[in-house]
């Protein structure tokens, strides 16, 4: 076995995903103490150049052109072959829409195990300990594991940029180790997300509705206000999942990233998908009836009164 | 087309989680369990896809909380065909590992032509059962899927990443997918109608092997101690619209 930590890199669109940079930089200090290399992978077809701008000690590109879009199958496959020929001590990759398709599977097909969920990691003395935030964010959980390497799959933001934002040292280039041609999962097209009539990244002010609108019927209430405010309703993820407010609205992990001056947080409890999308608001107000909601965490001020009473108080006061 | 729904059962997470006397788990006798959200939006997922292109639909679970079968006879009130729990000494909050490889070893001789599961639970500390059974198996997997068409032995499927961008993936059958979100919302099933089937449900059970384990130790659970906290406004909805109106104005963003 080797001391090196591996990094699963993500790409898209031709451009390389933060949590990539931001798991290299956490590479480089566990490697640090193990006495190994941080070693980034980015799998592609053409794309040598983002391997060279991975601050990695060193980068494994795998050039193939069956990966040239993210395939599960082929990610996995790939993967699997060079932890079976660098054999290393940790593999770090993200729980994210990619990462967790291969990290799970990986866990299975090589016998590593998986520690998932993962905000925090350390090494005390010779064992990696992984900090898992598990239950919607209502707990920690510190593990480590039973053999010597394990896979580990990390959350968005848990780690800071700025360190493996650098030129990559060395870029060593290979063909897929194992053939490609046989997959069974095939890539088709990236549809990208329709166009929706107002961009909610660009609203000075958003009313945001979670769970707490109670129904569709309330929707308006949301709407009502947002037009006396001259602003956007947006909303977690359930309310576009119940098809009350289109996709394009939805703020967090698999929605948007929305920075507005003033986020009003009405009903949403504040799961960590949702917070990873709009934590960065200049200012933010949330509205919840359970006091203990997370979303109070980020939150600069809050109220615990039902946002149904709250709504058309809001709006008559705001017309004035 | 044979689907089966593999589900799990988690806590209920606006119920107070408390942690055990040695600090290494939740402390599981006090809390309710549910059934995870994502599963019945697979649930949901597979109805709709038995709907579109006939089949039947095996929902399949281990009992980790000796309260299973009611969770079952939900699924068949919401169109399931059929539902199996796998029985053993497997304690709430079992292991994700081991929950896939009893799954697996399950529905292994099932044949079946899709598997459709949560695309996560929130405690999954050890990772998603989804691609874990897909491994088991040694057929193909893709996540965070919101939705499946399904025809002659192939599957479309739509992935999401972040921002709003979806990725379209055709994939030869069988297949494990990791559903995100239905394409419609998960339909109710009254309890009236949820009473009834459990009259005469039948349940298969399969009794389960040996627990795999998670491969990692938990050494330490604790609640996270969050960096700041709002500053809580009292008063009644009016007083509360009052205190945002100020807000709003301060930043110069109402005249």
């Amino acid at each position: 076995m080797s001391n090196d930590v591996l990094i699963l890199a993500e790409h898209l669109n031709n451009k390389v995903s933060d949590i990539s940079f931001e798991m290299i930089g956490k590479a480089k200090e566990l490697a640090g103490k193990f006495g190994g290399k941080a070693i980034a992978i980015l799998m592609g077809s053409g794309v040598k150049s983002l391997a060279e701008s991975l601050g990695a000690d060193s980068v494994l590109y795998v050039d193939d052109p069956a990966l040239t879009q993210f395939n599960p199958e082929a990610y996995s496959r790939a993967l699997a072959a060079v932890i079976k020929d660098r054999v290393p001590r940790v593999v770090m990759m993200g729980n994210t829409s990619m990462g967790m398709d291969v990290g799970a599977w990986l866990s299975v097909s090589t016998g590593l195990p998986l520690i998932a969920y993962v905000n925090g990691l350390a090494v005390e003395g010779s064992t990696l300990v992984a900090t898992s935030q598990i239950y919607g964010g209502k707990i920690q959980a510190e593990a480590i594991p039973n053999g010597e390497s394990c896979i580990v799959s990390c959350l968005a933001g848990a780690f800071p940029v700025g360190a493996g934002l650098a030129p990559a040292q060395t870029v060593e280039q290979i063909a897929s180790p194992v053939p490609l041609n046989d997959l069974k999962v095939k890539f088709v097209k990236l549809i990208e997300p329709e166009k929706g009539d107002v961009d909610i990244t660009q609203q000075p002010i958003l009313v945001s509705i979670g769970r707490g609108i109670g129904g569709q019927e309330n929707i308006e209430l949301a709407q009502e206000l947002a037009s006396a405010l001259g602003c956007a309703v947006s909303s977690s993820r359930p309310i576009t999942d119940a098809g009350w407010l289109p996709k394009t609205r939805q703020v967090g992990k698999s929605g948007l990233t929305v920075k507005p001056k003033i986020y009003l947080a009405l009903g949403i409890s504040g799961a960590p998908e949702h917070l990873e999308g709009m934590r960065g608001a200049e200012l933010i107000i949330a509205v919840n009836t359970d006091a203990k909601a997370p979303i109070f965490d980020v939150a600069h001020y809050g109220a615990t009164c039902d946002m149904l009473d709250l709504l058309p108080a809001l709006t008559e006061k705001i017309k004035g | 087309m044979n689907i089966i729904v593999p589900i799990k059962q988690i806590p209920n997470l606006t119920d107070e989680l408390e942690i055990n006397g040695d600090g290494t788990n939740l402390d599981h006798d006090a809390l309710q369990y549910v059934l995870n959200e994502f599963d019945e939006h697979a649930i949901e997922e597979a109805v709709l896809t038995k709907e579109s292109a006939s089949g039947t639909v095996t929902v399949i679970g281990v009992d980790t909380t000796g309260e299973l079968d009611s969770v079952l006879h939900t699924a068949l009130a919401k169109g399931a065909d059929k539902v199996a729990k796998i029985s053993g000494d497997f304690p709430r909050g079992t292991d994700s590992h081991t929950q896939a490889k009893l799954i697996a070893d399950a529905i292994k001789g099932m044949s079946p032509d899709i598997v459709m599961t949560g695309v996560q639970a929130a405690d999954d500390r050890d990772g998603q059962i989804g691609p874990m059974i897909a491994a088991h198996l040694g057929i193909p997997y893709v996540g965070v899927v919101t939705s499946v068409a399904a025809k002659d032995g192939k599957a479309v499927v739509h992935k999401e990443y972040a921002g709003g961008v979806m990725a379209e993936f055709e994939v030869t059958l069988p297949m494990v997918v990791g559903v995100q979100a239905a394409h419609q919302p998960p339909r109710y099933a009254p309890v009236s109608k949820i009473r009834q089937i459990a009259k005469t449900a039948k349940v298969d059970e399969i009794s389960g092997g040996a627990p795999v384990g998670s491969g990692s130790s938990i050494r330490k659970m604790f609640k996270p101690e969050s960096a700041g906290h709002a500053e809580m406004w009292d008063g009644d909805p009016a007083e509360v619209a009052e205190k945002i109106v100020a807000m709003i104005k301060e930043k110069g963003l109402l005249k």
